[in-house]
């Protein structure tokens, strides 16, 4: 990384610590250099960044986004943070617009040996209160061809009322992440049963103690 | 930094090795006895620590001089202000609100205290914040809750922000003959408040029986409550010195101060209950939230400063 991408990159992180907090709750997981795709759910573009800043800089350095090109590609302010910064896994969400399959994309980072930050919902959930969406496939796919790779349910709390949409000075608030118990698909579970389950697992995590930060 | 404050942070170092020897030794003495794991000796010990930073950052604040005093408890404020905002049942109608909260009223409290500014001081958030914020957050046209949402705020306001900001203002005071030396004064108060968490606490632990308010905070003790205020307001009496005080009146002040303290301590416990949490927030090793440390000064400050305003300048 240059040093201008690493000066960003820890001032970010130290900007979502004093402005959030950022406080990572290892709950059915410890913060261990094992490979893994963190997948979260998501209201906020400030979720990747929560995430990103509440891992111990170790596991930082090996553990890249998974974002859409359609919204990171279109500055240059945005590309330089994305490519430089975050190391970003970037992915074509516009089925007509896509020249690769974003699955491969996925599947050459952590063939790399890097964890990924993912959001299987896709887009972001407007509504902090409204349930989450249903999970796109990806993770499945992913958990059928990288079994050696533990998938983590990761809940974000709170960010959606530190920025929410249509705002652009963001109000300090506690934030915490939940890492919960990595979930595997087990033999014989269809594709649509695990996507359900792993959904449950992010959900269970954001029930835990409730309104407490 | 003149010479009584560097005795006193001495004084101060001392005390916390006397208290980290003793945590050392109970530490090993469990380990000895097999109950390594003592979740009590953990937790005094992680306390300890936290001290030797806390005294550290005050320490270096009163090297710096008084804007970094200023500064630091604007700080702290924002650090308080944050886990009392996090608890409370914000929506998206409040984010203006919320904003100005932050980055406006909390800046603008601490530059009147910068500029001595006394009448704005005291009138700025009970006053034009209070009628101001509401405004802002009806902009948000959100009805849902509306009171409830806008008197949290202004409650996290008063306390976080302008309850704390009493602490510095004393530097603002223009005392007969105590010209130079207010930072003494801010340091009595702190100091007498915070050695009252810590004898009520010591003096709970080794003969705590009754409890004062089991519903409010478990760990609340008669013996606890009397020893602790009492050895403080000891203590602060035996501070008279660096006071502009007579002995008896510093002993007094003490008295009242810690009592405010207990009390403070009390009102932010019901709501924590309230809100279904043990702790503010985790900012400090073993103590839990900024504001976890800082609910008795809350209620001690603006009393405290009030009382020297009117009797002694």
């Amino acid at each position: 990384m240059s040093l201008l991408a690493t000066l960003v990159g820890r001032s970010l992180t130290g900007f979502t610590r004093l402005l959030t907090g950022a406080q990572a709750r290892w709950i059915g997981c410890g913060p261990t250099p094992q490979q893994r795709i963190y997948f979260a759910n998501h209201q906020s573009h400030g979720d990747f960044v929560l995430l990103w800043s509440a891992l111990p800089p170790a596991l930082r350095e090996r553990t890249r986004p998974v974002a859409g090109s359609d919204y990171w590609l279109a500055s240059s302010m945005r590309r330089f943070l994305i490519h430089r910064v975050f190391r970003g896994v970037l992915v074509e969400r516009r089925r007509e617009m896509r020249t690769e399959d974003p699955l491969e994309t996925m599947r050459a980072a952590l063939d790399a040996g890097d964890s990924l930050i993912l959001f299987p919902e896709g887009t972001r959930n407007p509504d902090p209160t409204a349930p989450m969406q249903p999970f796109k496939s990806g993770l499945w796919h992913l958990a059928q061809s990288a079994p050696q790779v533990a998938l983590v349910p990761t809940y974000i709390e709170n960010i959606g009322r530190v920025l929410p949409k249509g705002h652009l000075l963001p109000v300090p608030l506690l934030c915490s992440v939940r890492f919960g118990e990595p979930v595997a698909p087990v033999v014989g579970e269809s594709k649509d049963e695990f996507l359900t389950r792993a959904r449950a697992a992010v959900e269970r995590l954001g029930a835990r103690d409730g309104a407490a930060a | 930094m003149n010479a009584q404050v560097q005795w006193l942070f001495g004084g101060l170092a001392g005390l916390l090795a006397l208290a980290s020897g003793v945590g050392w030794v109970l530490a090993r003495r469990a380990a000895r006895a097999g109950r390594g794991d003592d979740a009590t000796i953990a937790n005094l010990n992680d306390r300890i620590n936290a001290w030797w930073v806390m005294v550290a950052v005050v320490g270096g604040a009163f090297w710096l001089g008084t804007t970094a005093i200023v500064v630091l408890f604007g700080l702290a404020s924002f650090f308080a202000l944050r886990e009392f905002v996090t608890l409370a049942p914000t929506r998206a109608g409040d984010h203006v609100a919320l904003v100005a909260a932050f980055f406006v009223v909390l800046p603008m409290q601490y530059w009147f205290v910068l500029e001595r500014w006394y009448g704005m001081f005291a009138i700025f958030i009970p006053v034009y914040v209070f009628l101001f914020l509401p405004i802002l957050a009806a902009f948000g046209a959100d009805t849902s809750r509306f009171l409830e949402r806008t008197a949290k705020l202004q409650w996290g306001l008063a306390i976080a922000v302008f309850c704390v900001s009493h602490v510095p203002a004393l530097l603002m005071l223009e005392i007969p003959g105590y010209d130079g030396r207010n930072a003494l004064l801010l340091f009595f108060l702190v100091f007498v408040v915070q050695v009252s968490d810590v004898l009520q606490y010591v003096w709970g632990k080794l003969f705590g029986r009754h409890k004062v308010a089991p519903r409010l905070s478990p760990s609340k003790t008669w013996e606890g409550l009397v020893g602790g205020v009492l050895s403080a307001s000891a203590l602060g009496a035996a501070l008279w010195w660096i006071t502009p005080f007579a002995p008896l009146e510093a002993a007094g002040l003490a008295l009242v101060i810690t009592a405010m303290g207990f009390l403070g301590g009390l009102v932010m416990s019901a709501i924590k209950r309230d809100c279904g949490v043990k702790d503010w927030g985790q900012l400090i090793e073993g103590h839990g939230g900024m504001l976890d440390r800082l609910d008795s000064v809350c209620f001690a400050a603006p009393v405290f400063f009030h009382a020297v305003r009117y009797w002694y300048t």
